[in-house]
């Protein structure tokens, strides 16, 4: 079965560095020919390979920018911290108002249907007191990383939609009582991130999103940013109503941001991928204990630091901050009705949140049958008494037991090892040129040229 | 498939290093889930036992394709009353070891209610064995 992900290696612009393959938490990068090359049923498209890329080879999966416009009525859905990348002097409003005029006929905060999000956990809590911890769902990175490393646990991740969906069916509900026909409506997501895309092109739990396309954050930020730019400072903005999002809705997406709202006696809220494995390698030796819910985020300071974030996670964190206080102010004078559009769809909205339970797809698994796989692992030990065991990756696999692994399950090549050609050379029973021959396949016939003076 | 593994007295720090190396191999062997964890809950316990209330000992794992054996042996005081040891609740650790968490007096419960089979032998003085085995089927 074919598992999609979202980050995918533009190969004209691939150096074949390695990088990426060494600092890819689920060993999901080999190199072959001199690029790399992710392996689809170990990516969780948490984007560490698109950060620590030295040449923007790794790109994201999206739908073409202006396919919204054939749609009457597009409706541009924005995770808060879209607004958060704005500097100060950019108001949220004059953010809204620069989409209508790019051309988007609504445009709402997928963090508006936050306190419904809450209220379903919470429900979901109530009627499974026998499942604990509870692990939030919305972190797609965390759902798939869950589901291929920690299959024991995946049976503890609430199978809820997340805000972003539950917004997109309000939004759908809301037009098509206006008698819209289907058709006319597009639902577009702007993502922060890769795993959101995979999350709306193929979801977990359910058969099909109704997202009808998705566009990069960065990208739009960069129309939005220019068009305020070129309409200059004199430009009248048309006033707009439009609906406030609360504190608690505007900080959901932040570290913290669902842990403090939640009603669970003992909670963490965990951020960046390598601390929530460390977390997550405890939970499983059940040496944690007492724990009711976990939120769990793939990076480091949740959503501020999505991989489509343009400003640095602190600034934008704390733009997000800033606007939460200012939000809690008019809260606490009574200035802002709380989220009566939606309340009106509320008893739909969390009748159709639910979505199936999530199911494990261990990547860890060496053969279905397992007296198989018990003579691969056999295999693998044996081999890897033999192999230099320093993860120099020279084999285009990140450390020397995935290469062992790779080669018992016929997917690499023992010769690959640059040690163990030279022991094999030494003895006369390789040549040089099968040796370089060797080294090419991995990475390219052009690494090599000329000697060198010193 | 053999493993071994040192456990030293005092040394909560490295606790649970056998067991995740083991749940690791176990996961890959295409193992149920929910046998795995049972696995490692039970070595777990097992590992925090030789550290808190021995001194140290040894793990020694033997898999195949149908069940996990697992030795843990400790150098220790020894149990005087084994029966009155698998009861729930009843512990000898030092007030500082439960401080940390840890000798609850629910270890050898625990540890008899994840596996199929668990057999404990000990001499006073010298020090105690359990044996346990999980049946993957």
């Amino acid at each position: 079965m074919a598992f999609y992900h979202a980050l995918q290696v533009e190969e004209e612009r691939c150096i074949g560095c390695s990088r990426c393959m060494k600092i890819c938490p689920t060993e999901a990068i080999r190199i072959h020919g001199g690029k790399a090359a992710i392996q689809e049923h170990r990516c969780i498209d948490c984007g560490k390979c698109y950060e620590v890329c030295p040449a923007q080879s790794i790109s994201i999966k999206d739908d073409d920018f202006e396919m919204f416009r054939r749609y009457p009525h597009s409706v541009a859905l924005l995770p808060a911290v879209f607004m958060g990348q704005f500097p100060d002097e950019i108001s949220v409003s004059k953010v809204y108002a620069t989409l209508y005029e790019l051309g988007f006929a609504h445009v709402m905060e997928v963090e508006s249907a936050a306190s419904i999000y809450r209220d379903v956990k919470e429900k979901y809590a109530r009627e499974h007191t026998d499942i604990r911890p509870l692990i939030s769902s919305f972190c797609p990175a965390i759902v798939r990383l869950i589901q291929i490393k920690y299959p024991s646990l995946t049976e503890n991740i609430m199978p809820i939609k997340v805000p972003l969906d539950i917004s997109a069916m309000y939004a759908l509900q809301e037009l098509l009582s206006r008698g819209i026909p289907r058709e006319e409506i597009g639902l577009f997501y702007i993502t922060p991130c890769a795993a959101k895309v995979s999350a709306v092109k193929a979801p977990v739990g359910e058969e099909k999103s109704i997202i009808d396309g998705v566009i990069n954050m960065n990208m739009l930020f960069n129309r939005v940013y220019k068009q305020i730019k070129d309409n200059g400072k004199n430009h009248q903005y048309p006033p707009l109503t439009r609906q406030r999002l609360s504190a608690d809705a505007i900080l959901s997406t932040l570290t913290n941001g669902e842990r403090r709202i939640c009603t669970a006696k003992r909670s963490y809220s965990i951020d960046g991928i390598e601390n929530v494995m460390d977390f997550l390698d405890k939970l499983e030796n059940d040496e944690v204990e007492g724990v009711e819910f976990l939120e769990l985020r793939a990076c480091d300071q949740s959503c501020a630091g999505a991989l489509l974030s343009c400003d640095n996670r602190f600034l934008c964190g704390e733009r997000m901050y800033a606007r939460a206080r200012k939000a809690a102010e008019r809260e606490r004078n009574g200035e802002m009705p709380r989220d009566r559009e939606m309340e009106k769809y509320k008893e739909y909205l969390v009748e159709n949140a639910f979505v199936d339970e999530v199911q494990p797809r261990s990547m860890l698994i060496l053969d279905e049958d397992r007296k198989k796989a018990f003579e691969k692992m056999e295999k693998i030990e044996k081999m890897k008494e033999h192999l230099p065991q320093i993860d120099c990756g020279v084999c285009g696999a990140p450390t020397c037991e995935a290469f062992a692994t790779d080669v018992v399950c016929g997917q690499a090549d023992l010769h690959q090892c640059v040690f163990y050609r030279l022991h094999l050379e030494a003895k006369g029973k390789m040549t040089l040129h099968e040796g370089r021959t060797n080294m090419y396949s991995v990475w390219g016939d052009d690494r090599i040229s000329g000697e060198i003076e010193v | 498939m053999h493993q071994e593994y040192t456990v030293i007295e005092g040394d909560f720090v490295n606790a649970g290093k056998a067991s995740s190396s083991v749940k690791k191999t176990l996961k890959q062997l295409n193992v149920n889930p929910q046998v795995v964890k049972r696995v490692v809950v039970a070595l777990y316990e097992a590992e925090v036992n030789a550290i808190a209330h021995a001194y140290g000992g040894k793990v020694i794992v033997d898999i195949d394709p149908d069940k996990i054996k697992m030795v843990v042996a400790d150098k220790g005081p020894g149990i005087p009353d084994i029966a009155l040891a698998m009861q729930e609740g009843y512990s000898t650790a030092r007030p500082e070891v439960r401080d940390m968490g840890f000798g609850a007096g629910m270890g050898l419960p625990n540890m008899q209610k994840n596996v199929d089979k668990m057999n404990v032998t000990s001499e006073v003085g010298v020090g105690t064995t359990v044996e346990m085995e999980v049946n993957f089927q």
